[in-house]
């Protein structure tokens, strides 16, 4: 909402500058976010009337004229414009004027003869963009009284970001009314005459959507003339509220809509017939709207219609076929209370916008509607003549919003703001703002104006006394809460001890969009049921990821792309994916590395990270939960089938996976090295063991190590669990310190070097104790995985 | 005899002398004092002689060998040292040479202003809860008292799966997700993810918020105020200025904006402010009746307060961001600024 500062001011003027106001506004909720002057900056111009004119006698476009500026001679201008002539009234620049661009206007000669000052266009004194010839100024303009003054152009643009309870703001009275409350001043709304009636003709007005349509008021104005210039000061109005001036009549409707707030609409008469009728579309009915889109409507959108044809989409816009033209003489004004229900989002649904939807949708004063076809009857007689007819009202006073008492109780108020505010002080609040209060003894009861649409409860009148008073007078309390312990879960590993610990083994925390290309989804993840989203904003952002992979490879592509050739990731949140039509969200942690396993330096040859290495990182990650997990060979359709591996919980639960991408994905996504991916469910992963405490053997340990021959086939981890199956009690751990192919070990085998750590809880271990021990250990790993003792 | 025994030391202090390293000073050691040395020798031979002369004899060899053991101790410790010198000298190493292993990445900027938030309330004891993503329209608006016809929706570009079904818009809903299933008093902040259905300069799909409550009874806005406050001074780590403006949200009321002074030109006016002085920092206000009665708190009872503000926001107030989208390029030589 944009208004003229000084229109404001008119109707309240608080000896405050354009800085306070727009501070006092902003802070009491009517966000100012903008000021800009009127116009720009020029000096020096006043109102000019050309008195002679004759042609230049060294060029054919210019004329050489005397033009009177108030002063005893009048000054010889020459001049180019093709519409200057004798009597005409035009803003004159006189020697020394500097107009807008900072250009200084002196004594000139052009070819030839004398020039004392120029004749301004609107463009050329910053008004309009564009200009065809001299700006005309009414016939009784003042000559020689500055043009500022007397376009009132030393003003200012104010433009309010109103929230959509506020529609009472809608209009400068509305802001005048908040103005002169916060100032304590004294206002009134414009007096409005009722027209006199002079012709008998009038239209039947039938509303059938009585709900949503409980007030509609028409007249018939005959005999309008067309061709009525708007005068400058409504132009000027309309123009410092964004309001482009269009023809007298539309003009007028529009002041209304800035003025008052209630949106008219001016229907062509001659081309209507019938009744006009307020009613709900017919499905597919449709209409062709004065923008000239074509809109097919559904049967819960409220129409204007004749008996012939559908003439506009209430409340939102007219249609072309009714529209006022430059030959309409008889008009009929349309002036209504559409409620709230009935066009919200309604507009919005046909992709429309309208400065008439737009308070339509967020409440117009009921009791308007009245006043304000009377004041437009009045200005569009006043600017292009015609003769009035009687108003058409139909009103359904079950349907009218009813304006309710609400009771604000002291104690309430107390309480919710932190201070006592006197009663005198509540009751002028209230009334200022247009409300009825009664004194109660606990509180005051209130009943809102019309165009309040925003206080229904008591809440509401309570921030209407904070609001007044000011939020930033109100105290600050600290905080007197009741305390209560923290709470510190044990079995729960806290998300952020991983993400320091991935960021301690080089991972950089990266975010990435949840929404992903589904070409990269289709890539990672060929076999997972996608969720869409309905409307996307853009194609690459248009499917929800189903594993956070997608983000972090484009993510990486994006660094790879900028001459960075290692790069580690981890990302942390949630997965989507649609099982049996459920909308599955999953807390997940994922990583990816490539590039070197160091970052380049010196004394360390460098490498390039594998498996292992990523391998670690998970482990460790595991470790801080103390669980016992599995990685098993498994295929994943991202994966190289070779190097991967699912992770299993102890109870078989699926944590994760661990793995390289797919060479074949590799090179259709664009990188050229090989990448290394986790991705964990986090709720598994963060199971934590409680530590439980175990005694401490006072014997000594015994390594011991031993090299098995076993099958290519048999994993490590087989043998490590073959090994741990047996349940020697005096079996302490098991490192892996080597794995040996080559001379001395069968093609299609390997050697497994393990180290044993043997202690006993209640001896000390004899040499043929631990001989036992091994036989045992040995006669089950050869019957098991027919692993053989390594000479 | 002492002749003999003269020429022997002077010998040996010789030999002690010319001794280069310690491995020679041990050889002259053992050829004067072991089993077979001279000294040694000397000493045995003293049996062959009486009482008498074997004292006298023997005070004699001994003082030399004091003598020779003295300065074999000095030599040793001068070869000693000499040895340490060598070995300090040939172990030094260039220093100033970058250690080794792998280094130390970071948390991206968002993640660490989060921590933060979450540290200052953690402290006056509020829980940290996340909600979903994909939401329902009833948390995301519903029980906000946003019904489906209300312009308030218009400000949220919501992106939608179905009629009944979105990316929430807002953390908001997990207010309404706590205050089912939880009892007053409650202290929350939930951080996480929102979207909304824009994207330009200044704007992203996605970005996270924390959404703040407290519920109780006897809340009031001037608790309200005294937390914001309280937390936007500790989250700058400055005595910055703050205001209040009324303004409206459907699920709060009264409702406020939050402006903080400036942090770029300290309220004197600059570009990042819009030459206000002011930056909007978060949106707050007294939780509606209706929202209370969605989840069957008694409004009468019990009262209390909401906030909400943008994590990017704060983060590029605080870090001197000036540009959203690098917040989701990843670009490492963006997070690493803040590793």
């Amino acid at each position: 909402m944009q208004i003229s500062e000084a229109w404001l001011r008119e109707y309240v003027n608080p000896a405050i500058t354009t800085e306070q106001l727009v501070e006092q506004l902003t802070m009491a909720g009517l966000e100012v976010d903008s000021v800009t002057p009127a116009a720009a900056a020029f000096s020096g111009v006043v109102v000019g009337e050309v008195v002679a004119m004759q042609p230049h006698p060294d060029a054919d476009r210019l004329r050489v004229c005397q033009v009177a500026v108030g002063e005893a001679e009048p000054l010889q201008i020459v001049c180019g414009a093709s519409n200057v002539r004798v009597g005409l009234r035009i803003p004159a620049a006189l020697i020394g004027a500097i107009l807008p661009g900072d250009f200084k206007i002196k004594k000139s000669k052009l070819r030839g003869e004398e020039s004392f000052g120029m004749l301004c266009s609107e463009k050329e004194l910053g008004l309009a963009a564009d200009a065809n010839g001299l700006m005309e100024l009414a016939a009784d303009a003042p000559v020689g009284v500055d043009i500022r003054d007397y376009l009132s152009l030393n003003d200012n643009i104010i433009e309010v970001d109103l929230t959509p309870n506020r529609a009472d703001c809608l209009s400068v009275e509305g802001i005048a009314r908040e103005v002169a409350a916060l100032n304590k001043m004294d206002w009134s709304a414009t007096q409005v005459e009722t027209a006199a009636v002079s012709h008998t003709d009038t239209l039947t007005v039938s509303v059938k959507a009585t709900d949503a349509c409980p007030r509609y008021l028409g007249r018939l104005i005959k005999g309008v003339n067309p061709k009525a210039e708007t005068p400058l000061w409504m132009q000027e109005r309309l123009r410092r509220s964004g309001v482009r001036s269009l023809s007298a009549v539309v003009d007028v409707t529009n002041y209304m809509l800035i003025e008052l707030g209630q949106p008219l609409h001016a229907f062509d008469a001659a081309k209507l017939s019938g009744n006009i009728n307020v009613r709900y579309a017919q499905t597919d009915e449709s209409v062709a709207l004065l923008n000239g889109q074509t809109i097919k409507l559904d049967n819960e959108t409220l129409i204007i219609a004749d008996d012939k044809q559908t003439l506009a989409l209430a409340g939102v816009m007219g249609g072309s076929e009714s529209a006022v033209t430059d030959e309409t003489q008889d008009v009929f004004l349309e002036c209504a209370f559409f409620t709230p229900q009935s066009i919200a989002g309604k507009a919005r649904n046909y992709g429309l916008h309208t400065d008439s939807s737009h308070r339509f949708e967020r409440g117009v004063d009921p009791t308007l509607q009245e006043r304000a076809i009377e004041r437009a009857t009045q200005l569009i007689i006043d600017i292009a003549g015609g003769s009035v007819g009687a108003i058409t009202e139909v009103t359904t006073a079950s349907t009218l919003p009813q304006r309710s008492t609400v009771l604000l109780r002291k104690l309430r108020l107390e309480k919710t703001l932190g201070i006592a505010v006197e009663n005198e002080q509540v009751v002028d609040i209230f009334q200022r703002l247009g409300m009825k209060v009664q004194t109660q003894p606990d509180g005051w009861s209130v009943t809102p104006p019309g165009c309040r649409f925003d206080i229904a409860i008591e809440a509401d009148l309570i921030e209407e006394i904070a609001r007044i008073v000011g939020y930033n007078k109100l105290p600050n309390s600290s905080l007197l809460m009741r305390s209560e312990l923290g709470k510190a879960s044990e079995a729960v590993l806290d998300l952020d001890r991983v993400k320091d610990l991935l960021v301690d083994r080089g991972y950089q925390e990266a975010i990435t969009y949840s929404f992903v290309d589904e070409e990269i989804q289709k890539a990672v993840a060929p076999d997972d049921d996608l969720i869409r989203l309905k409307n996307p904003i853009s194609a690459d952002l248009s499917v929800m990821r189903t594993t956070l992979w997608c983000g972090l490879l484009k993510a990486a592509l994006h660094n790879t792309n900028r001459q960075q050739n290692r790069v580690r990731f981890f990302e942390s949140g949630l997965r989507f994916v649609n099982k049996d039509g459920n909308m599955q969200q999953q807390k997940m942690l994922s990583g990816l590395a490539l590039g070197s396993a160091y970052s380049e330096q010196w004394g360390v040859t460098t490498r390039q990270v594998d498996f292992f290495d990523v391998k670690a990182d998970v482990q460790a990650m595991i470790a801080l939960t103390g669980a016992d997990v599995q990685f098993i060979p498994a295929k994943h359709p991202a994966l190289h089938p070779g190097q991967t591996a699912e992770i299993l919980s102890q109870q078989g639960e699926k944590i994760g996976w661990l793995g390289m991408l797919h060479p074949t994905s590799e090179k259709r996504l664009g990188f050229d090295t090989q990448v290394f991916l986790f991705e964990l469910d986090q709720e598994l992963l963060l199971n934590k063991q409680i530590p439980k405490f175990k005694p401490l053997s006072k014997y000594p340990s015994v390594r011991r190590d031993i090299a098995l021959i076993v099958k290519e086939e048999i994993a490590v981890s087989e043998i490590v669990n073959c090994i741990k199956d047996c349940a020697e009690p005096a079996l302490q751990d098991i490192v892996i310190f080597d794995i040996y192919r080559g001379k001395g070990v069968e093609e299609g085998s390997k050697s497994v070097a393990l180290s044993l750590m043997i202690q006993d809880f209640s001896q000390t271990l004899t040499d043929s104790g631990i001989d036992a021990i091994f036989s045992r250990l040995l006669e089950t790993l050869t019957t098991k995985i027919s692993a053989k003792l390594r000479d | 005899m002492s002749a003999t025994l003269e020429e022997i030391l002077a010998q040996a202090l010789h030999q002690l002398r010319d001794a280069q390293d310690l491995n020679q000073l041990d050889l002259v050691r053992v050829h004067y004092l072991g089993k077979k040395g001279l000294f040694t020798l000397q000493m045995k031979e003293l049996g062959a002689l009486d009482p008498e002369q074997r004292r006298t004899a023997g005070q004699v060899i001994n003082q030399a060998k004091d003598q020779f053991q003295q300065q074999l101790e000095a030599k040793k410790d001068l070869l000693q040292n000499a040895a340490l010198e060598a070995r300090l000298a040939s172990e030094g190493i260039d220093v100033t040479l970058p250690g080794r292993g792998q280094a130390v990445a970071g948390l991206h900027p968002v993640t660490t202003t989060l921590r933060r938030i979450s540290k200052i309330f953690a402290g006056v004891g509020f829980q940290v809860v996340e909600g979903p993503e994909i939401e329902d329209d009833y948390h995301n608006f519903e029980a906000l008292n946003i019904p489906s016809s209300h312009p308030a929706r218009a400000m949220h570009d919501t992106f939608y799966f179905d009629a009944h079904t979105v990316l929430r818009t807002h953390t908001s809903p997990v207010q309404i997700r706590v205050m089912e299933s939880e009892k007053p008093p409650m202290k929350v902040i939930a951080p996480g993810r929102v979207y909304r259905c824009d994207s330009d300069i200044t704007h992203t799909p996605m970005f996270h918020q924390v959404e703040g409550f407290l519920v109780d009874t006897d809340v009031s806005f001037a608790d309200l105020k005294g937390v914001v406050y309280e937390f936007l001074r500790a989250f700058f780590e400055k005595d910055i200025q703050v205001r209040f403006r009324p303004s409206y949200f459907p699920f709060t009321e009264p409702s406020a904006e939050v402006d903080i002074e400036c942090v770029m030109c300290g309220g004197k006016g600059c570009r990042v402010c819009s030459h206000t002085g002011w930056l909007e920092v978060m949106g707050c206000g007294m939780i509606h009746p209706e929202v209370f009665k969605a989840v069957n708190i008694d409004s009468e009872i019990y009262s209390g307060f909401a906030f909400g503000m943008g994590v990017e926001r704060l983060a590029m107030l605080r870090y001197g961001i000036n540009d959203l989208r690098l917040f989701f390029e990843n670009d490492l030589k963006f997070l690493e600024q803040f590793n």
